[in-house]
């Protein structure tokens, strides 16, 4: 039950407290590349969750049983990078043979996601915070629906920035990026909230 | 072991092994292309303009390897020759492609107009229009710095006596100059069309004949005279509409300035000619 507890924690605490994109200020390239239309970005979204629990699922051991035993372990980075990226490419590959129909709407977003910091960040925070595997794998399944949830959040807000007429000098990027630390100013509200949750 | 020689190999090791993964991967999970995507795409010229509507040939290919709605006559580059190929390997019945040519709506050149200052900044159209509008005492006219040469893919313009000219029998009527040009000047009409407007001025008449004797001055004589109606003086500037026009040149002929010109660009493209 304790570690149930525990992994409910982790879950929400990276959904919500610890938000990649909107309080760790990772992986803002698609936050804002991506989030003009609400199926593209449940897409990317969708894309990067995926990505996220199989990059931890290859790094996580790569850790441990191939970098760690070595006294290797502060070249994670580095190793990690090229794990992702090579991963991502064999995903990309195997969609596009079995499953087309996915490929066609993931497709575009895997490349982005190649070199995407917020993936390589969650893989390295988890080695960083000393999660075990199955913590790592709910942790990055955490920060990934948590990405979702702010390209889903944002892209509602986009959509109203289209219609809103703000001064000329604001217009495009400017407004997005005032929106975008709004909408971060409001996620620092649920700090502390998890803890209390599960008291 | 050296600590610096076992991270390099172990580096370089996984490196190995994750090139190995994607080489068998991508021998084993190879996806086999549309046979007729293939041929389709061989019959395109590779331009990679968008005249078509979509993005590159690859795009426009798939589009008509899937959908069998896409028309078969949109790549203007690639012109008849290209339509007829794509209709044979689809099987449907061949339609012409409208082909068409750029034009430049300035023909202010050394002879007809003088600059009103030295610009030594950046040899970019784009650039110099953002000083002051440009070295020409013609804010409207052709910079003749050549954004549109870089970009055109066929070679088809030069810059001569400080304005650019489109070799007609180069140009492929892909419109990429149309973007480049940072005053709006070019724009791609159908080579069955033969007049044209030289002048993008909209000033009044005297003010335009201060700064350019090729300069269109709004007397409205090309449209009395025109018998249908296609040519309008709006904002000081004569303008053709093509839909009506019927290549008499009768606003030629009475342009006091001749800044209307008649020239035949039919039957004049590169592709027609391999043909």
């Amino acid at each position: 039950m304790d570690m149930l507890k525990s992994l409910l924690v982790i879950l929400m605490t990276s959904v919500l407290v610890n938000n990649y994109v909107l309080s760790k200020f990772l992986g803002i390239c698609p936050f804002l590349g991506v989030s003009k239309k609400l199926d593209q970005a449940s897409g990317m979204g969708a894309a990067v969750i995926c990505v996220m629990m199989l990059a931890t699922a290859a790094t996580w051991p790569i850790q441990y049983y191939l970098l760690e035993p070595n006294g290797l372990g502060y070249m994670r980075t580095i190793v990690f990078i090229l794990v992702i990226a090579a991963l991502v490419q064999l995903i990309e590959m195997i969609l596009k043979r079995y499953i087309p129909s996915l490929h066609a709407s993931l497709g575009i977003y895997l490349p982005l996601i190649t070199t995407n910091c917020a993936v390589l960040g969650v893989t390295i925070n988890n080695i960083n915070d000393g999660y075990t595997f199955l913590e790592s794998m709910v942790n990055s399944l955490g920060c990934g629906l948590g990405f979702l949830l702010a390209m889903v959040l944002f892209a509602g807000v986009r959509s109203r920035l289209e219609e809103a007429n703000p001064p000329k000098s604001f217009e495009g990027l400017p407004i997005t990026l005032v929106a975008a630390s709004i909408v971060a100013l409001s996620f620092f509200g649920f700090a502390g909230l998890v803890d209390g949750l599960f008291a | 072991m050296n600590p610096i020689l076992s991270a390099v190999i172990i580096v370089a090791a996984i490196g190995l092994f994750c090139a190995v993964i994607l080489v068998i991967a991508s021998k084993f999970f190879a996806v086999k292309e549309d046979e007729r995507y293939l041929k389709i795409r061989s019959c395109l010229p590779g331009a990679n303009c968008g005249a078509c509507g979509y993005a590159g040939c690859d795009g426009y290919a798939k589009a008509l390897a899937e959908n069998s709605c896409t028309k078969t006559n949109l790549c203007t580059p690639g012109a008849d020759a290209a339509a007829r190929q794509i209709a044979s390997v689809l099987g449907v019945e061949a339609e012409d492609v409208i082909e068409q040519v750029a034009v430049i709506h300035c023909y202010g050149d050394c002879n007809h107009t003088s600059n009103k200052m030295d610009y030594v900044g950046i040899r970019s159209c784009e650039a110099a229009t953002l000083l002051y509008g440009g070295d020409g005492k013609c804010v409207y006219g052709c910079i003749g710095l050549g954004d549109c040469v870089r970009v055109c893919p066929e070679g088809a313009i030069c810059i001569e006596n400080g304005i650019a000219h489109i070799d007609t029998r180069k140009c492929i009527g892909c419109g990429l100059c149309t973007k480049a040009c940072p005053r709006g000047l070019i724009s791609v009409i159908k080579d069955v069309d033969t007049v044209l407007v030289t002048c993008n001025n909209t000033e009044k008449g005297a003010a335009v004949r201060g700064k350019c004797t090729n300069g269109c001055i709004g007397c409205k004589k090309c449209e009395k005279n025109c018998a249908s109606g296609a040519i309008k003086v709006e904002n000081n500037l004569a303008r053709i509409d093509y839909e009506l026009c019927t290549n008499c040149g009768e606003c030629a002929k009475n342009c006091p300035v001749g800044c209307i010109l008649v020239s035949d660009f039919q039957g004049l493209h590169r592709y027609v000619e391999k043909v």
